[in-house]
């Protein structure tokens, strides 16, 4: 076995339930630091709940998760876990950026005070340096211009590229996208991608739970086709797609493309 | 992307505005000819009627005293209203939390508050000096544990006082409302946060923000739409439930004070009409402030609201920005 250290993701015989369904069994997995993990799956295959445990919003029964060589959500010592109080799983998750299907702005915000609000509130940078950064998130993003839009004035496409440029706001190691473009209309997927596809030439480590296949051949660096909770097959996107092993693969990528 | 072809755009066509007869309503006649029969015959009652002693009550509703006891019903209002808004956000917090301590203790609270009717919590407070004559602070349980140490009558008090100074009728008055409005407070806050979408909350604690935090910056300030329409009711049925204070009894407060002209003078009856009045007035001042309150806090909010804030956007956006799609 190879050290948690020298990945940016690892997780190791990860389970977990709700109730009797157990959604995750037994995922092994490792994200190499600056590469895109395309994550593919069935809809209940367990991708969403997997990224949503690699930031301890769900709390796993059983197996260990590393982010940059650090247990997520515990702390090992000898053989005993200890669980991590409230303020250090917060700061553990400033490292790790999220962005959601349902794009989860803050409403009551408009996109600029969205994207300084972290960064002013959680790590204590003075409100001009937040903005100076928060505007040239928006403008990587292509929204400078709609610095001062509440969401509701803002198209989905242009909420999901804020909330990139907020998960950015907090400088995180690792970007975890959770089906960015499934909400979107069809014409406003594009300029998601793109904002996605400018972060992984920059070298930013990612998993993304997707349905883009387009994006996982040309962005990504390992897929991993999930299903009933386990991984089935993983490899290089192009070869995974161009040449599926497993028969569960085939159906899925038969129907999807 | 396609090429437009020069044809695409029809020109609009002109065309008649519609002119119906409109639906006929004979029912509505007839409700007004009632109900105009219902209010004449009111009206002369009013007036007709000795016992409503009109000269009597208007001299009397202005009194010094029940201007008095007028600003006592306000204060005690503004005071109780203020403190059970606070405590029930605690509470409500509470009851949210992680911890199986708070949550218990907030559930018994809210329990007991919302069990027990007003007028009796207030008749009861007001009755604690047959409880405790005085109040005294110091090491609980000290008799006990004195004579487990060998000692009689250990008495380790620090200060106490006697309960009739301590809790004049104001203060029971005020904390009784209080913490009975602090249960009802934080039913509705605790309604307001879980109305606010999960993903919200997920999205402050995924950047990193403690759970108190994310509450504090992003849940409560979003649950406030949902908050005030029922903090404005609470406020009205606060103000009117300072008649009850009777039970304590609270003397600065207006029902009493036009009551005890009433009972005084033997014109008991004007007395009430005059309460009617009062009240009436007050009740709708607040509901003027509940208008504009809500208003206020329902901008961008809701179908209508939601669409009229997007149009203005693409309207702006259109001025600004042509060419974007």
């Amino acid at each position: 076995m190879t050290a948690p250290e020298e990945f940016m993701v690892r997780t190791d015989n990860v389970h977990k339930s709700y109730g009797h369904v157990e959604v995750l069994r037994g995922i092994d997995l490792t994200v190499e630091r600056g590469s895109v993990c395309v994550v593919l799956g069935p809809s209940g295959s367990g991708k969403s709940t997997l990224l949503r445990c690699m930031n301890h919003l769900e709390k796993i029964d059983s197996g260990r998760i590393w982010v940059d060589g650090r247990l997520i959500g515990y702390r090992q010592k000898g053989d005993k876990l200890y669980e991590l109080k409230d303020k250090e799983v917060a700061a553990q998750r400033r490292d790790i950026g999220m962005v959601f299907q349902r794009f989860n702005l803050f409403p009551h915000m408009c996109a600029l005070e969205n994207v300084i609000e972290a960064p002013t509130q959680v790590k204590g940078q003075s409100k001009a340096d937040a903005r100076r950064r928060g505007m040239e998130l928006l403008d990587r993003v292509g929204l400078a211009d709609k610095a001062g839009n509440y969401p509701a004035q803002l198209s989905g496409g242009q909420q999901q590229r804020v909330a990139i440029a907020r998960a950015l706001a907090m400088d995180p190691k690792l970007m975890l996208f959770d089906e960015p473009t499934s909400a979107l209309d069809p014409e406003l997927v594009g300029d998601v991608l793109d904002a996605m596809k400018d972060l992984a030439r920059d070298g930013m480590t990612m998993v993304v739970v997707t349905h883009e296949i387009g994006f996982a051949r040309e962005v990504g660096d390992q897929l991993i086709f999930m299903d009933g909770g386990v991984v089935v097959e993983s490899g290089h996107p192009r070869e995974v797609l161009a040449n599926p092993q497993h028969p569960r693969t085939r159906d899925f990528l038969s129907k999807v493309l | 992307m396609t090429e437009p072809t020069p044809s695409a755009t029809p020109l609009p066509r002109q065309a008649e505005p519609i002119k119906a007869i409109p639906v006929r309503h004979p029912g509505r006649w007839v409700a007004i000819a009632v109900i105009a029969v219902l209010v004449a015959m009111f009206v002369h009652m009013l007036l007709t009627n000795s016992a409503f002693e009109w000269q009597f009550m208007v001299e009397n509703m202005f009194k010094p005293p029940v201007l008095r006891g007028l600003l006592g019903t306000v204060s005690i209002t503004v005071l109780s209203m203020i403190i059970g808004v606070l405590l029930g956000v605690v509470i409500a917090v509470a009851r949210l939390s992680e911890n199986p301590v708070l949550r218990g203790v907030s559930w018994v609270y809210t329990w007991f508050f919302r069990a027990v009717p007003r007028y009796v919590l207030l008749i009861v407070m007001g009755n604690l000096g047959i409880l405790w004559p005085r109040l005294e602070f110091g090491v609980p349980f000290d008799t006990y544990l004195g004579r487990l140490f060998g000692i009689e009558d250990a008495n380790w008090r620090l200060f106490g006082f006697t309960t009739r100074e301590l809790l004049s009728g104001f203060l029971v008055g005020v904390l009784g409302l209080a913490l009975s409005e602090a249960a009802y407070m934080a039913e509705i806050v605790r309604a307001g946060m879980l109305s606010v979408d999960p993903g919200q909350g997920e999205a402050a604690t995924a950047l990193g923000m403690s759970r108190g935090r994310a509450m504090r910056r992003v849940v409560l300030p979003q649950a406030m739409r949902v908050i005030i329409p029922p903090t404005g009711n609470e406020t009205i049925a606060m103000l009117k439930d300072t008649s009850l204070l009777i039970a304590v009894p609270v003397t600065a407060e207006l029902f009493f004070q036009l009551s005890a002209i009433g009972s005084r003078t033997y014109l008991i009856f004007p007395m009430y009409v005059a309460a009617i009045i009062w009240y009436l007035f007050l009740v709708s001042i607040l509901l003027v402030g509940q208008y504009f309150l809500e208003r206020r806090f329902s901008r961008g909010h809701g179908r209508t609201g939601a669409a009229k804030l997007k149009l203005e956007g693409l309207a702006a956006e259109h001025g600004v920005n042509p060419e974007l799609p």
